[in-house]
Order: structure tokens, then sequence, then C-alpha cells
């Protein structure tokens, strides 16, 4: 067995007021495809983050190892330099240039600050075989899909010679078959001595192609397993990525016990979306749910598994292409065409993107509440200054806003002020079903305890909650019926007795292979 | 016009504070009021500066009562199609197409009048009427096809610049009747005993001036009544004195002279209104709404295409409206009218405190930023500063004004 490429001891970063990674070190083998796994916000993207030189040496703590020498990365092009290459979630490609004139990008063929073209195309056609694309080097970015992209990128990090290849859930945004392709290509390289780190948390995918597999959470290192050995089973892998306690603190409820015979609040049949630029692949498929008045529902799922997708696509179709399914309320079918409609029927949905999606930061607290609902504060389509601002001043107490007054633009509160903001603007809307999406992301602890009362209390009244999140432990002590999505489908519906982080998290992780 | 100084945002009072406060209390809750509010009064400030620094330049001159009446005349164009190109910029867009719009809409008027007969009140109605339908179309492609504004105004730009000159094949028309005439050159009629003053003219401004003085006391009222927080009361009383002062000033200066332009009503009217339009009503917050985070805004519900549709066809008739004064003041069309009128309504927007990237500003804000570069301009004029040197000038005075505003907001830490 190879010895060590890269070796990174006990990493600490801390960004202000967050401790991201506390303690992880990760041993990575010449040669091998050496898999990340862990839930969301665990420390993973940070991690590589740190190895690639994002975050530059001396803002962290710890060493980094490559090759056996001490590695001090300023930048990314230091780290690039030594042969370590990341590919990000996100592709970084310039859609209106070629593929060849993406793939030398900032190391061009030039001689004295002129283009060879010639010596560009041939390099670019040789390094596209060698990831297995026959596309012309000439073609647009923009003009091949997602998954040939993602393979460029690997062309790209192929022509700077990469030793240690990084790639950030790189099937998150592919279809199956593009997915197969770039895992069939990974192997490829390994044969040719490229050693990769894939983040991931499909753990079909990981069995595929890793040799080991790292588990962090909570931003530790918890261990490192051999993928091979027999031991190393599904659940093994998930008893580490959630073996966390119950440390969070949630309000007292009495659960909610579905009324035979009445029709559920909002009933979605049949939803399926397909993704607004590639239009092949369906980012929601066939999903069907239900949640009654005075049940909180919760979805949940890893990144990509189509949540925020199937939200925003019921609620008015601000997501994707809607292909097929229905709607109902109480029992009847609804017109969610337009947000104006989704609103007029009483639904409303809470993004888990406050700052884009949600709030307008330059305004005040007053006038974002009011936004949705100003016809409540309006006789003929003028405001009453006094009435919206006696409204706001009313969630300023219930909500516990600290804002110094409700004048205050929201773009100069915390997160979780800023979240009860939000908030306070939904329901002032007065609906019957919230979905909320993410509704404590990013925001500290004891406000993460008021927004649970908020929704507790949203409940009681009758309202409907579905609440969509990353966090297990706050789905199970909130919600009385907990559904789970993977890859844009519906995997599991749990009830509030039956449900565990082990056997929710095993539903989360199907993907592809495993459902077939 | 003054209405909207001080009610943007009341000066929040601190618990305990809001019966009378101490002398020194007071002026620290002005200078409160005036940091949190720094950029509507810092223009404010800027343009009391450039007024006083000229009327020394000029001997006095700058306010002496015919040039304030002619300094009222000359820009009352540029600031009718400030009001509309502030709304345009609040909402994210640009509008390149008014200069030539304000000249076709002239041309329009003149051919229909001086050549076809048409009685005024008709033609200004017309006018009008083809304002907004050339705003409307502009508007349809921006929201409804989703072409950029900018390029959609600078077709419409050339185009109706052409139009124009088709319509006069290349000639300057007049004159216009009498009416149309007024409307850019005209002053109040004068009634009553002979005061050496206008009368009409100081009816209207005391009338103004309580006006304003009832609607603070209601508004005061108002939010008692809503058991909200006011502002001390000697602030308060403060604020109605410098705004009645303000309102007299004005009034005296236009007095001794001709009295008030009809242009001028009209402006005071479609600043009230929009200003109003824009504080108060559900369609004002929405342009602010899609300006500021159009993403936002649309899963709040917002119909972003119909407010976007309207804010250009509101451009249109402000335009034809602008096209008309110009056109009565000239007493005549002609086919170079209206010539970078519109990058004097952009710039008067960002002088009085728009942003590049929208949800930002304010009516009178525009009104104050046009005003910055009519003083600028009136004033250069009186002390023979040619044409040349006043437009270095006023494009350094826009460099200034957005350069303080960017200083401002980093130093106050985004």
């Amino acid at each position: 067995m190879a010895g060590p490429v890269l070796e990174m001891r006990s990493i600490v970063k801390t960004f202000p007021g967050v401790k991201a990674l506390s303690d992880v070190t990760l041993t990575v083998r010449q040669g091998e495809v050496h898999a990340i796994c862990g839930e969301n916000g665990a420390g993973k993207s940070t991690l590589m983050k740190v190895l690639s030189g994002v975050h530059p040496h001396g803002s962290y703590e710890g060493e980094i190892l490559f090759e056996g020498e001490p590695c001090r990365f300023r930048d990314i092009r230091a780290s690039e330099h030594h042969g370590i290459v990341i590919i990000h979630q996100e592709l970084a490609l310039v859609p209106y240039l070629s593929v060849a004139e993406n793939i030398f990008l900032g190391n061009e063929h030039a001689t004295r600050g002129l283009i060879n073209w010639n010596d560009t195309l041939r390099h670019a056609t040789e390094l596209l075989r060698r990831v297995g694309l026959s596309d012309h080097p000439e073609t647009r970015v923009a003009d091949i899909g997602v998954g040939k992209q993602q393979l460029v990128e690997i062309a790209k990090a192929l022509s700077k010679k990469v030793k240690l290849l990084i790639l950030d859930e790189p099937t998150a945004a592919l279809n199956d078959e593009d997915s197969g392709k770039l895992l069939d290509l990974i192997l490829e390289l390994k044969k040719q001595g490229i050693t990769s780190i894939i983040i991931s948390h499909k753990l079909g995918e990981i069995r595929r192609v890793a040799d080991s597999v790292t588990i962090i959470r909570d931003g530790r290192s918890i261990e490192t397993l051999d993928v091979k050995d027999p031991g190393t089973t599904e659940d093994r892998i998930i008893s580490g990525m959630v073996g966390r306690d119950l440390d969070h603190r949630f309000p007292e409820r009495t659960p909610h016990h579905a009324e035979e015979g009445t029709a559920p609040a909002l009933e979605i049949r049949d939803w399926t979306v397909h993704h607004p630029i590639d239009q092949q692949r369906k980012v929601v498929d066939h999903v069907s749910l239900q949640v009654r008045r005075g049940e909180i529902v919760g979805i949940a799922g890893l990144m990509g598994a189509g949540r925020t997708e199937l939200a925003m696509s019921v609620f008015g179709r601000s997501y994707g292409r809607y292909a097929g399914g229905t709607v109902l309320k109480d029992g009847r079918e609804i017109r969610t065409k337009s947000v104006p409609e989704a609103i007029g029927h009483g639904i409303a949905y809470v993004t888990e993107d406050r700052k884009h999606y949600g709030l307008n930061l330059i305004d005040t607290v007053n006038r974002n509440i009011s936004l949705t609902s100003l016809a409540k504060v309006a006789r003929r389509g003028v405001v009453d200054e006094h009435e919206e601002r006696q409204v706001a001043e009313g969630f300023r107490t219930s909500m516990n806003i600290k804002a110094p007054t409700v004048f205050e633009p929201v773009g100069k509160l915390s997160g979780g002020n800023q979240q009860k903001v939000v908030l306070s603007k939904w329901i002032f809307a007065g609906p019957d079903v919230l979905i909320l999406d993410e509704p404590t992301r990013g925001i500290d602890v004891g406000a993460k305890f008021e927004i649970y009362t908020v929704i507790d209390k949203l409940a009681a009244e009758g309202r409907a909650v579905v609440f969509i999140s990353s966090e297990l432990p706050e789905l199970l002590g909130m919600c009385d019926r907990i559904y789970t999505m993977a890859a844009g489908r519906l995997t599991g519906e749990f009830s509030r007795a039956e449900a565990s982080q082990e056997a929710l998290m095993r539903q989360m992780t199907k993907d592809e292979e495993v459902t077939r | 016009m003054s209405t909207d100084v001080t009610a943007r945002t009341p000066a929040p009072a601190p618990p305990g504070k809001s019966g009378d406060a101490a002398p020194g209390g007071l002026l620290r809750l002005m200078l409160d009021g005036l940091r949190n509010n720094m950029r509507q009064y810092g223009m404010l400030i800027a343009l009391g500066l450039i007024v006083v620094l000229f009327s020394v330049w000029t001997d006095g001159d700058l306010l002496l009562p015919r040039n304030v009446s002619n300094l009222v005349l000359q820009n009352s164009h540029i600031l009718i199609l400030a009001i509309g190109m502030m709304l345009v910029i609040i909402a994210g867009h640009i509008d390149l197409s008014v200069g030539s719009l304000t000249a076709f809409i002239g041309a329009f008027a003149a051919v229909l009048t001086v050549q076809h007969g048409v009685a005024w009140p008709v033609a200004l109605v017309l006018c009008l009427l083809v304002g907004a339908v050339a705003g409307a179309v502009q508007g349809f492609m921006i929201a409804y096809f989703g072409i950029p504004s900018f390029i959609v105004t600078l077709a419409g730009m050339l185009i109706f610049r052409g139009l124009t000159e088709i319509l006069l094949e290349g000639q300057t028309l007049g004159p216009f009747p009498a009416g149309l005439e007024k409307m850019g050159n005209g002053f109040l009629p004068e009634t009553g005993p002979n005061t050496n003053y206008h009368n009409l003219t100081l009816l209207l401004g005391i009338v103004l001036i309580v006006f304003t003085v009832l609607q603070e006391f209601r508004d005061r009222r108002r939010q008692q009544e809503f058991s909200l927080e006011v502002a001390p009361r000697n602030l308060f009383l403060l604020k109605l004195v410098a705004i009645s002062a303000a309102i007299l000033v004005v009034t005296m200066l236009l007095a001794s002279y001709k009295g008030a332009p009809i242009v001028l009503i009209i402006l005071g009217a479609l600043v009230v209104g929009y200003g109003y339009v824009m504080r108060n009503a559900v369609f004002g917050r929405h342009i602010y709404a899609i300006g500021g985070n159009l993403p936002a805004a649309k899963l709040s519900g917002v119909k972003d295409r119909k407010v976007t549709f309207y804010v250009f066809l509101n451009m249109g008739v402000l335009a034809a409206l602008a096209g008309l004064v110009v056109a009565g003041r000239l007493n005549a069309a002609s086919p170079k009218a209206g010539l970078n009128f519109e990058l004097e309504a952009i710039a008067s927007s960002f002088i009085g405190g728009a942003s590049m990237s929208g949800g930002v500003g304010t009516v009178l804000g525009a009104i104050i930023g046009g005003l910055v570069l009519g003083v600028l301009n009136n004033g250069m004029n009186l002390l023979s500063v040619g044409t040349d040197w006043q437009q270095v000038i006023k494009g350094l005075a826009l460099l200034v004004a957005v350069g303080f505003d960017v200083w401002n907001k980093r130093k106050s830490g985004s």
C-alpha cells in the first residue's frame, strides 16, 4: 500500500463567531480516491478551501503536508502550482468563451502576450480526449451540457499537471448518465496515478469509486474507513454522520393527531419539475405529499435533493419548468401559476435565502413586513403609514425583533432578526399554509429557540406548516411527520415515533442505484 | 412642495423625551436627524451653499425677483423629466429616450395647432396620449419582452429624434396658440387692488402655508392616535416655522415680479402628487421593492412586469408634458429641441440621491438635484461663464455629489 500523499493535521478554522473546523485530521494515500462525507454544514467545503489556499496560510491553525513537504499556500495559484486543483460545485467556466479558451484561461499558450492558437487547439484536443470528450475545442462552453462542462473543468485541471484533484459534490448537478461517465473518468484518472478527493453524500457513489472515506461531523474528523472492508456498511457511514446528541432545545409540543375525514390543508400530487436550463433533468420527480391543519410536516434531504425546488415551484412556479402535478387546498384543486395566486389561496413560502429572495435589505423593517400585504394597511391604493408602523411595532414586540426602531434598514440587523422580519412579513399575510425553508439557517441558538416557538404557535393556531430542513435534530424535535427526499424523489415518510436520525439519513442518501 | 421635506422619516425620539426638550437636547435631536438623513439633507445643504456662493459672486443678482422667476422657467422641463426619471431609476432601469420624445411631442403639437388649426386643449390631450403610448410601447418591450431598458430607450432616442425631423421636415414651426404658449411662459393672472405685490401669488402662498401646517398637525395627531412616538413638540414647531418661512420667502420673491409662473403651479402639483404616490401608494412601494430586490419582490407577490410597464408609461406622459412646456416657452417646435435633456434628467436624479442599482431615491431628491444643476447653470450665465466651462463644472458637480455619497456609505460601514 502506497504512503500518504497528503496529510492535514489538527486543522482549526474560525470565522467571526463560528468555529467551522474544530479539529480535522485527514490522510490521503498516493493514488487513491478518497471520499469525504458529512451533513450539510459539517465543514467539508471549508476544509477543502483551507487545503486549496482559498483560506490562506495563517488564517487557520494546524499543518498541511503535501508529498512530505509542509505547505503554506497564500492563494489558489500557489496550491495549483503544487498540483492541487479544486473543482467547485458551481462551475467556474466563462460561458461565452470556447472550451479551449476556458481550459487555458489564466494559463494561456502565448508568446509575448499573443496567443498561439495552433498549440492551444492541439493541446486542448489532447486533453479533451483524455477526459473522453470528442467535442471541438472551439465550441462555446454555453453550448455544451452541464455534464460535459464538468469534464471540461477536469480537462482544465489536467492542463495544470494535477496531482491531487478535489471534486466538491461533482454529481450534484448531473443526471444519471453524466454522473456515471464522470465517476468512470475518476477511476480512469486513478489508473493514470492521479489522486482524488471527492466530497459526496451519495453513498452508492462512494461505494462505487472510493477506496476510503473520512467522515466529518460538526467540524471534526470522526473516522476514516476502508470502503473495501466488509465492515464498512452504509449504516456504519450513516451512524458516523449523524452521531450527534439532541442537544438543541425545543419548545414543548403537543403532537398533532390528524383528524380523519377532513381534507388536508395542502396536498401536492405527482409534482414534477424540470431544470430551468437542462430540460432533460427532473429536479422534482413525481412528488406527492400532504399536510393537515395544525400539523408540522418536515421535509428532510441533503443538498440537491429538490426540496427548495419543489417548494418554490408549487409557490407560483417560481423555479424551473413545470412538468405536471396538481395542488389541492382543503380538498379542492387550486391554481398556483403565479405568486399572487398562491398567496391568494393562503399559501406562504418563507425562503431559505433571506438576503436574496426574502428581504429588500436597503428598505426598512416596517416596509419589508408590509410588502406582501399592503392591501391590509391601504385604502384605495393608499398606504396608511401610521397603521403600517403600528403593525410593524406589534411584530417588533411579539417576535422580539431587536432593532432600534421599525425604520431601521433590514440590512443592518443580525441574521436571526432578519429571519424574524421575514417570518413577520408572512405571518402578517395571514396564510393557512406556511412553507418554511431552512428557517433557522445561519442564526444562533437563542434565536433558533425563539423561531421554534413561533412555528409551534403557528401550528397551534390551526395553520399547516411544512418545515424544510437539513438539520435532522430540529426536524425530530419539531415535526409531527417527516418526509425524506433524495435526487428529486420522495424516498420515505416517517411518523414522529418512527423517525430517528439514522432512519432518515438512510432514506436521504439513497441514490439512483440503490433505489432501483 | 415642502410638505415632503421632513415628514419622510420622523426623527425617532428616545423614550421619555416626547415632551419639551431642553434647548441643548433640541440641537442634539436636530443633529441626530441630520445624521440619519445625510443623503436627503446633504444635498439640500449643498444647494443652499451653491445659492449663497452665487449670490455673493453675482452681487445678489441671483436672488433678484426677475432672476428667480427666470430660473423656474428655464429649468421646469428638466424638473418634470427628473420626476419621471427618478421613478425609472428607482425601479432599476434607465430611460434615454426622453430628450427625443420631448422634441417629438413639441413637433406633434406644432403640426396639430399650427398646420391643422386644432384647438389647443384638444392638442394638449392628444399630445399627452401620444406620450403615454410611446412610453407604453417601450415599457411593454422592457417589462414583457425582457429587452434591457438601456437598449429599448436608446432605440427610442434615435427613433423619436428621426420622427421629429420627419414631422417638421427640418424646419422650425411656430408660433403656438396662446394657451400652449402660456404653459411655458405665462404667469398667474393679476387681480384685486394694487399692492405692489402679485395678489394671487401671495394668496396662493398663504393657502399653501396654512395647508402645510394643518397637514402636519393632522399627521401628528394621527400618530398619537395610533400611540406611536412623535417628535418632541419644540422640534416639531421649529420644523413648521422653517417650512413656512421657506414658502413665504419664495412667494414674496415671485410676487414682487410678475407672480407665480404657471409652470411652477404644474410642477408643484406634480411634486406633491408624485411624492405622495411614492411614499404612500401601493404602486410607489412596489417600485421601491422591485428596484431594491427584484427576486424578493416577485416572491412577495409584487406584479413586477405590470409595475415596470406603468413606470415607463408614466415617463412617456411626463416627457410629453415637458415637451409641451419647452415648445410653449420657445413658442416654436424645432428639430433640435430637447437635446441632452435625458442626460440632465438622469444627472439630476443621481445628484438627488438615486442609486445605479435601484431601490433608492425620492421625488424631492430629484427636484433638489435638478435645482443644483439649474442654479449652477443660471449662476454661471450671470457670471458670463462660457458653455464650455459650464459643462465641465456640471460634470464635476455630478461626480462630487455621487462620490460623496459613496464615501459616506463606506464610512458608515455598508
